[in-house]
């Protein structure tokens, strides 16, 4: 049922957070083409896009909207094909692969965090977390997630008696309960005011550092990316920027 | 996959009302197929062991009179296995708890043991001596219609002689499974009865010493009945054979089997337009869901759940809802099967009715209900599997509308803003719209259908007792009289008209088809007994050759003018040729009517009477009928008033049920297809519809745009329903057909306004519950959500 050996370090524990330019690459990206055709017109999501993310790395990717980041976070985790260009994970490729390959890749190895939660509204937050413990390979026990994002207290609430924050933590609580070795966030504050993002972030880096999940989080905000390994800039459809940050800054030192 | 299933489940819960909705259809459609599948396997298990045990022959003949060696002879023919030989003779009965004579058939048994063929299951008493004439065994519903028990008595006039007969015994015979007598309707266990006794003296009193006149056969194995009829008709032809037929043929078996065929066609029919309906909720239902569930379906694509995984989910939800329905549909279908077979019981003698559920009806059940589902949750599912799960990720873009000719429609008649939005709404969902507008008009025709039903069957009534059949009371001679015999019935007591007439046993004849009828002989222009076109009204009698039935010359494949060959089984019995003067398009079934004088002459006979039918005063009603009981000719008296009243009871023991469930059942579909119309237009509307309550529209406008598009779809399904219930009615009018009537089809208003009623009806009921939410639409909570 395995989409193959997973890359970098087999089980979280032995993973290194930081800077890690020793650590092998989770996801090698050459030349990376999406078009959609819309009738007659053609639109350009992605025009070549060569990117390599490394296990246990916090990566941020910045950019205008309409600009390919969620094409390209799609793309890698899984639940979209490219036009054409290379994905591999590890030693798998993910180009050309079929829906059952998919499926696995998505069930063993990423973990999802949506910009509107996308929770199960008819289940509980243990629930809902329980729904990835019960298909994974390694899973943690939907408690334990939880209480990685401190929402230890509202095991049995339902999403509609939760905040936004709560359900984006509920979110990402299933996004890491397989334990995956990425952790694909696609604008993970974008719904939530400035103070209940940080809290959001913070269980994201926690993670992070604590599991070393190699993890991307889209955003178009700039002020967050300083809590990253390296940021991404993109525009049209192309990397058009990278930045390192040899230092990792705080979160509670984070305004926007 | 335990959480997946609690979401099932939770979802369910959560739209409870719909699933209840779709079960209640699914439970009907269920119920009426197992109770019909359950009723017909318990019937046909029945007559199986019955015949078996009793020994139910295959071919059957009567005989005016034929020596006893005949027998033995028949019993030697290729294919035979065994033979027996009775004497039969209709006679007149005097039961003391009624005043005019019952009909009863007195049937020998054989001198030593119990019959070979036939034979008689005794309920109580013993077996009579074979050498008493004063003992009988009485068949048990004449004997329950009258409560006579062991060691009562009932004269028999035989011979014109009054004989006290003792009842020994009571009981059953595979013969008599549905006893009915000659030109009756119903069987009516009061005035027809059968009574078995010893042969020597039977034979004795009707001149039968050393013969016999009715005689039975058993087949070998794998024969089929034909060969061995023609052979058995030459061998009996000396001796006045009026024709062998096969079991098929026999009045209680043909009444019998006539009734499981109904009950197998109408087992399937019916159960699966409910089941369809059904399917189509269940459709519209699980698509809207999956529509909805959009971003929880992507969701859990990303999770890594796979397409098996959530097509299989919504699967369950469409089986969740029909195994509910099926629940409570096989649990109703036990009850109804149990309440159908009670009344079969009383229209049919069995020793013992077996209440059959084979596992096969359940499975049935069951198997069929759970291709309903999955026929329902096919395009749901397809539309899951469908669903990308990074294009699910985005919210769905804005429904697309397009102007149509609906619209064209509204701008020409200026409909106002909250028209345009209904119609635009119902032509964006074109199929559905249609599908919906169907699914109520099937409603609406199963109420025209059940309650035209009812109007046919009292037009039917009308029409035999006020125009056709006038007589008070109809009489038979046990053989053909003079007209005499006739003409002094007028002078029995209270008689005030008289119209003789002539029956002759045929056997008509038009190339390869054929068939065995009474030619009935009546005056040239009768006042009584008339035959009616349901055309022409009342017609009056060719002055010579045959009128036949438009159902007998179709079942001969003539017209009029034609010439066909009529094989007289009495008498000399001469084959003679003979036109057909005329069809006429009438409410019984086959049936062949010639002038009597015209039919006298064809047989070169004079005055010849076979009966006659009566005009009677009231007040001499009983001194006529102990009259009539004393006359040694008259084998049979029949009365109207008698059929009148076995009709009136055959209708309000069946009617009201029937009409009982028939609106239960199409306010099921109504309700289920148009409270589940509203449900979804809500669902899809909420967010357009709370937005225009933002933009200052009062709660009544908003109401007004939902239940207009209701009103809408219901003012179209109401006259489609007509339309369709028609065609159900005419449908149901050729299917219920026998060759004894036939059900005319009545237009009356009266049953399209009870299908329109109850259709509005189960639109308002809809309309009140999904106001109430609407009223309760949370205005913030709506315009949140992303839809
Ligand atoms: N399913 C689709 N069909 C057509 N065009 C699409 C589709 N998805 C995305 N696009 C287009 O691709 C481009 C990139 O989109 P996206 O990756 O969502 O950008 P971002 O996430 O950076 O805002 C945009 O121009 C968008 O309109
Ligand atoms: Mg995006």
């Amino acid at each position: 049922m395995s989409a193959g050996p997973a890359p970098g370090s087999s089980q979280p524990a032995d993973a290194v957070a930081g800077s890690g330019g020793a650590a092998p690459p989770v996801f090698r990206v050459r030349d990376l083409r999406k078009v959609y055709e819309m009738g007659e017109v053609q639109v350009h999501a992605l025009r070549g896009v060569d990117l390599e993310i490394l296990a246990g790395e916090m990566l941020v990717l910045l950019g205008p909207s309409g600009s390919g980041k969620s094409t390209l976070l799609n793309i890698l985790g899984g639940l979209d094909l490219p036009t054409s260009g290379s994905v591999e994970y590890g030693e798998r490729r993910l180009d050309g692969a079929d829906e059952a390959l998919l499926t696995r890749f998505r069930r063993e190895h990423v973990g999802f965090v949506f910009q509107f939660y996308n929770l199960i509204p008819s289940l509980t937050a243990r629930e809902n977390v329980a729904l990835v413990t019960e298909i994974a390979r390694y899973p943690m026990r939907p408690e334990e997630a939880l209480t990685m994002v401190r929402l230890q207290d509202r095991l049995d609430h339902f999403p509609s008696q939760l905040s936004g924050g709560e359900q984006q933590r509920v979110a990402i609580a299933r996004a890491i309960a397989k334990r995956p070795q990425v952790l694909l966030c696609d604008e993970p504050t974008g719904a939530l005011d400035v103070e209940t993002g940080i809290v959001v972030l913070e269980a994201l880096e926690r993670v992070n550092r604590e599991l070393g999940t190699a993890t991307v989080v889209i955003t178009h905000n700039a002020a967050i990316a300083d809590f990253a390994d390296r940021v991404l800039s993109m525009a049209n459809g192309e990397l058009v920027g990278e930045r390192r940050n040899e230092t990792r800054r705080p979160l509670s030192e984070i305004h926007w | 996959m335990r959480a997946l299933q609690r979401k099932l489940l939770r979802d369910l819960w959560a739209q409870r009302s719909q699933v209840l909705a779709i079960a209640a259809v699914v439970a009907t459609g269920i119920c009426l197929l197992f109770a019909a599948r359950s009723t017909f396997g318990s019937l046909q298990h029945t007559q199986d062991e019955y015949y078996e045990q009793g020994r139910f022959a295959d071919v059957f003949a009567s005989i005016k009179r034929a020596p006893w060696w005949v027998a033995e002879r028949a019993a030697e023919l290729d294919g035979v296995a065994q033979a027996q030989a009775r004497v039969v003779v209709a006679v007149n009965l005097d039961v003391a708890d009624m005043e005019e004579p019952s009909r009863g058939l007195l049937i020998s048994l054989p001198d030593r043991g119990e019959p070979v063929l036939n034979r008689v299951l005794l309920d109580s008493g013993r077996w009579v001596d074979p050498l008493r004439d004063d003992e009988a065994i009485l068949s048990l519903k004449f004997a329950e219609a009258h409560g006579l028990e062991v060691g009562d008595h009932v004269v028999a006039v035989i011979n014109g002689r009054r004989k006290r007969l003792e009842a020994v015994g009571i009981g059953q015979s595979p013969e008599y499974v549905y006893a009915i007598s000659g030109g009756d309707l119903f069987p009516d266990p009061r005035r027809f009865g059968v009574l078995w006794m010893a042969r020597r003296p039977l034979a004795s009193a009707f001149d039968m010493e050393g013969g016999f006149n009715d005689l039975s056969l058993r087949l070998l194995p794998d024969v089929q009945p034909q060969g061995v009829i023609a052979e058995l008709d030459r061998l009996l032809e000396p001796y006045g054979g009026l024709g062998a037929i096969p079991r098929s043929q026999q009045t209680s078996h043909w009444y019998l089997t006539n009734e499981l065929t109904q009950l197998e066609s109408t087992g399937y029919v019916v159960p699966l337009l409910f089941l369809t309906v059904a399917a189509f909720l269940l459709n519209v239902v699980l698509v809207r869901l999956v529509a909805a569930q959009r971003e929880q379906i992507a969701a859990l694509k990303a999770l890594g759940y796979s397409n098996r995984a959530i097509g299989l989910h919504y699967v369950q939800w469409g089986l969740g809802v029909s195994a509910l329905g099926a629940a409570l549909g096989l649990l109703g279908g036990i009850w109804m099967s149990r309440s159908w077979l009670a009344t079969y019981e009383t229209y049919f003698s069995f020793p013992r009715l077996i209440h059959q559920m084979s596992w096969n009806d359940f499975a049935q059940a069951a198997g069929v209900s759970v291709v309903a589902s999955m026929v329902g949750a096919l395009g749901a599912v397809r539309a899951a599997v469908r669903l990308a799960p990074a294009e699910a990720m985005r919210p769905a873009p804005p429904a697309t509308y397009r102007q149509t000719a609906l619209e064209r429609l509204a701008e020409w008649l200026q409909a106002s803003v909250a028209w345009r939005i209904i119609l635009r709404n119902l032509a964006r969902r074109p199929v559905r719209s249609l599908l919906s507008v169907v699914g109520i008009a099937f409603a609406g025709a199963t109420l025209v259908l059940g309650s035209s039903l009812v109007s046919s069957i009292t037009e039917l009534a009308a029409v035999l007792f006020d125009r056709m059949q006038r007589q008070d009371v109809m009489v038979t001679f046990n053989e053909p009289a003079s007209s005499s015999s006739a003409f002094e019935l007028t002078s029995l007591p209270g008689v005030r008209s008289m119209e003789p007439i002539r029956t002759v046993p045929a056997r008509l004849r038009s190339g390869a088809r054929s068939r065995q009828v009474g030619v009935l002989g009546m005056v040239a222009d009768p006042r009584l007994w008339r035959v009616l076109d349901s055309e022409r009204g009342a017609v009056a009698m060719p002055a010579e050759g045959l009128m036949l039935s438009s159902m007998l010359a179709e079942i001969l494949g003539v017209r009029a003018g034609d010439r066909v060959e009529m094989e007289v089984l009495e008498g000399r019995r001469p084959v003679l040729g003979v036109d057909v003067a005329s069809v006429v398009d009438d409410y019984v079934g086959a049936s062949a009517y010639m002038e009597i004088e015209a039919l006298r002459r064809l047989l070169g006979e004079q005055g010849t009477t076979s009966g006659a039918v009566l005009t009677i005063d009231p007040l001499a009603e009983s001194e006529l009928y102990a009259a009539l009981k004393r006359t040694p000719r008259v084998a049979g008296v029949a009365l109207r008033s008698a059929t009148i009243e076995n009709f009136e009871t055959f209708l309000s023991d069946n009617i009201g049920s029937m009409m009982f469930a028939n609106l239960l059942f199409a306010f099921v579909i109504a309700f289920g297809v148009i409270y589940n119309t509203a449900r979804i237009s809500l669902a899809e509307r909420a967010r357009e519809l709370a937005s225009l309550r933002v933009l200052g529209f009062r709660r009544s406008e908003i109401s007004g745009i939902l239940l207009g598009e209701l009103g809408l779809l219901t003012a179209a399904g109401i006259p489609l329903g007509f339309g369709l219930g028609v065609l159900f009615v005419l449908w149901a009018v050729r299917a219920f057909e026998t060759e004894l009537y036939r059900i005319p089809y009545v237009f009356d208003t009266r049953t399209f306004v009870i299908s329109a009623v109850a259709v509005v009806g189960s639109m308002v009921v809809s309309a009140l519950v999904v106001r109430r939410r609407l009223h309760e639409l949370d205005l913030v909570a709506v315009l949140k959500s992303r839809e």
